[in-house]
């Protein structure tokens, strides 16, 4: 790749260079999967590529600029983008790789400064305030991880610079791909003006709908409309947020605060199903899955939450927080049942479910509550004889009946298993 | 229908029977309370709310000029009867408005259609009595160990079992345990029955009728329905359903013999834990740790906040080093017991703890209450 890319005018809207006041840096990956893709198949380079499951029920998780000029972009159907570009190449994703070159990436941004919020694989918050001494201003931080991330990875990335989180984020998005923006202290206002409400953080489509009907279009709208009138129509907390955001104040700091670990597991079905029985085996399975790496990894967890998707795209996520973590798939099952029933779905057709275990602390730092009359050796112990027996003999060695292709036991609603163990309070 | 009536006899009356108005009625007219007033010799206002599970009744004296049913919304009620200035109280139907007067306030009400109120169900006859202030104490002291969980139904009540003289009362949410035994005077000696009632139901009417000189216990028969209890005394009646399910056999689950007993002021344990919990975040346990003539409670762990306390105890038996509980469950135990000087019988760590109480260091035991409690185990 020529070094062209890299040099090109940073300042595409003329905000000048001025990157005093300016400590936050967020670093955002250009097309990352795709590019690492790229970067290890140079024969791919210069052609639309798309990153995805190739099943029928597929989507894009990645896909190069070439690409995104079908109209194809990220959480696509894979059939539509197939549609939209039959002759595309697709590449399985390959996660492991992914965050191997994560992890390299971010371990470059801790040694310029140890205030690194990693967001996701591929993007982070830095405050550089403090590294100016050793490493210069944030614009030259900011070139030097450019072209570091480029040397070492052969891929690009984008940086905005700015004063706060939020505006250092519009600024990368400003800029990309592989680009860099400075927004100086003074003119965040006149930078963040112009821009469609939908850009502000926390604003997604309802809200957004919700200040067009008051005919608010632009962030400077916002900005000159009475903070009363935005709590008034949004509600003490996200009028109060807005009104803050508009004139570019965020109070976050960057936070190097691991973020809460947590582990879940979902499945898309090959077509969407309505039947309650089916999707509870399959919450079954998941959680199943959850249990089994849990144990292996010494989690147990206190919140267990459902993901489900239906046939429209629209998701919902409801989630329950045990008074006592657990790291037992019966339990997590229990919740995950509790919690889909709870939804009192009326055959509605489902995508994709997914449960997760959130709140996660170390097993072995679990009290246990007993139980009356409850055998001292219990589910616990039954599970983890079975990951021993998976170890040995391979995965599905031992399961739930319920999950044995030949013998597909209906699990209707109103049974189940019924654990006794009470609800929390 | 019109009638007048003393105020605090309505107040109370309407408050009663106010009680069993469910919060959020399955249909529309269970929002009610039905009045009935009835003239003649026998001249009275009858109150009634029932919800297809918990009926109630209440009998009160009134000067009726008019015989007359009406139903009206009942919680609306309650609060006007609570308000009402201290004056006697005027009450009549016109058309479909209930007007109440009371000195110089009136209020108007809206009635409902009275007659698709359903019937109630009929009160059994009585099988027998008991001190209102007996049951209402008993009670109390085996509610608190049933389950709050509606999704594990069996587990919300407490089982009621008569075998002649004795009552035997028992709840558990699986974690506790409390079995109270007292006597009662039954109709018939040889009268025996079994019944699991909603934990909650039977404490608030227990407690409503804990002044009363004689409380009534009503078990149905195979005629007038077996999934009924009946409740009565002070001229007011609840029914209610009973919980169906099997109620855990429990008196297997007791330990046969605790080599460890431990003695406590009871008080002083209760201020301890309070003390101490103050850094058990989320209910995390509170360990005792016995040391010679003291036993030491400790909650919290680690780099998080710790409570340390301190009170007297007398060990005897085997040797006891430690053991932990939920601070919840130890205090609603303790204050179950009811009695200076609380009994603490263990087997191991991780075996069920039994609390019993005792009016003094050197009393016995007394034997007609326990509180079964499971400790949590510590992580290794």
């Amino acid at each position: 790749m020529s070094r062209s890319q890299i040099t090109r005018p940073h300042a595409p809207t003329g905000l000048g260079d001025d990157d005093a006041g300016c400590p936050i840096l967020h670093v955002d990956m250009d097309a990352f999967f795709a590019s690492v893709e790229v970067a290890r198949r140079p024969e791919l380079r210069g052609r639309p590529m798309i990153v995805g499951g190739t099943g029928s029920r597929g989507v894009v998780v990645a896909a190069t600029y070439e690409a995104r000029q079908y109209g194809i972009h990220s959480a696509m159907p894979m059939s539509r983008a197939l549609r939209l570009a039959p002759d595309i190449v697709v590449v399985p994703p390959d996660h492991a790789h992914y965050a191997a070159v994560s992890a390299a990436v971010m371990a470059m941004f801790t040694a310029i400064t140890p205030k690194v919020e990693p967001l996701s694989l591929d993007e982070a918050f830095l405050d550089v305030g403090g590294a100016r001494r050793v490493h210069g201003s944030p614009r030259q931080i900011a070139a030097r991880i450019r072209a570091q991330v480029h040397d070492e990875q052969g891929i690009t990335c984008s940086v905005g610079i700015a004063p706060t989180k939020f505006v250092a984020k519009l600024a990368s998005t400003q800029c990309k791909p592989d680009g860099l923006l400075v927004v100086p202290a003074d003119r965040v206002v006149a930078f963040l003006h112009p821009m469609p409400v939908g850009a502000l953080w926390g604003v997604g489509e309802r809200t957004e709908e919700q200040l067009h009907r008051l005919g608010l279009r632009t962030v400077g709208d916002i900005a000159h409309t009475p903070r009363s009138t935005l709590v008034r129509a949004l509600g003490r907390a996200a009028g109060t947020h807005l009104a803050e955001l508009a004139w570019g104040r965020d109070e976050r700091t960057v936070s190097t605060m691991e973020r809460e670990r947590s582990v879940g597991a979902e499945e898309t079905f090959a077509r969407d199903v309505d039947d309650p029985a089916v999707i509870l085996a399959e919450l079954l399975r998941l959680s199943e899955k959850v249990g089994a790496r849990m144990r292996r990894a010494g989690f147990a967890g206190s919140t267990v939450s459902i993901k489900v998707r239906f046939a429209d795209f629209t998701t919902i996520t409801r989630s329950h927080t045990r008074r006592v973590p657990t790291d037992v798939s019966r339990e997590i099952f229990h919740e995950a049942r509790g919690l889909y029933l709870g939804l009192h779905l009326d055959r509605a057709r489902i995508r994709l479910v997914g449960v997760r275990v959130e709140g996660i602390v170390e097993a072995d730092a679990v009290e246990a509550q007993l139980v009356l009359g409850a055998p001292e050796r219990g589910w616990r112990e039954a599970e983890e004889a079975v990951d021993r027996l998976t170890d040995r003999f391979g995965r599905g060695a031992v399961r739930p009946a319920r999950l044995l292709p030949e013998l597909q036991v209906p699990l209707s609603p109103p049974e189940g298993p019924t654990t006794t163990r009470p609800r929390e309070r | 229908m019109k009638f007048r009536i003393d105020r605090e006899t309505f107040a109370d009356a309407v408050q009663w029977a106010g009680r069993t108005v469910p919060a959020r009625p399955a249909l529309p007219m269970l929002s009610g309370l039905r009045l009935e007033s009835v003239d003649g010799a026998d001249s009275r206002l009858s109150i009634a709310s029932y919800d297809y599970e918990v009926s109630g009744r209440v009998e009160a004296v009134a000067d009726v000029a008019e015989a007359g049913v009406a139903l009206v919304n009942g919680r609306l009620l309650v609060d006007i009867a609570r308000a009402l200035p201290q004056q006697p109280v005027d009450v009549e139907t016109e058309g479909t408005r209930l007007r109440v007067r009371c000195g110089r306030s009136t209020f108007e009400l809206p009635t409902l259609p009275v007659e698709e109120y359903p019937p109630l169900p009929p009160m059994p006859e009585p099988s027998g009595g008991v001190p209102g202030t007996v049951l209402a104490g008993a009670v109390a002291q085996v509610a608190v160990a049933a389950g709050r969980d509606d999704a594990l139904p069996f587990l919300t009540g407490v089982r009621i079992e008569v075998d002649g003289e004795q009552v035997t009362l028992a709840a558990t949410d699986r974690y506790r345990l409390a079995v109270r035994t007292l006597r009662w005077t039954p109709r018939d000696p040889a009268f025996s029955a079994a019944a699991l009632v909603p934990a909650r139901t039977l404490a608030d009417t227990a407690k409503a009728l804990a002044h009363a000189d004689e409380v009534h216990l009503a078990f149905g028969s195979a005629s007038l329905g077996e999934g009924l209890l009946g409740i009565e005394g002070l001229d007011r009646r609840t029914t209610t359903r009973l919980l169906e399910g099997d109620f855990p056999k429990y008196r297997s689950l007791l330990p046969s013999e605790s080599p460890t007993v431990a003695r406590v002021e009871t008080a002083a344990l209760t201020e301890a834990v309070k003390r101490v919990a103050l850094v058990a975040e989320r209910s995390s346990a509170v360990k005792m740790l016995f040391n010679g003539s003291e036993v030491v409670l400790e909650a919290g762990a680690g780099d998080d906040a710790i409570g340390l306390d301190a009170i007297e105890c007398s060990v005897s038996g085997a040797p006891m080093e430690r053991i932990a509980f939920n601070p919840t469950y130890l205090l609603e135990g303790l204050a179950a017991i009811n009695q200076p000087v609380t009994n603490m019988a263990f087997t191991n760590p991780n075996k069920p703890a039994v609390l019993t109480g005792a009016a003094s260091f050197e009393a016995d035991a007394a034997d007609d209450y326990l509180y079964l409690l499971m400790p949590v185990r510590l992580p290794a």
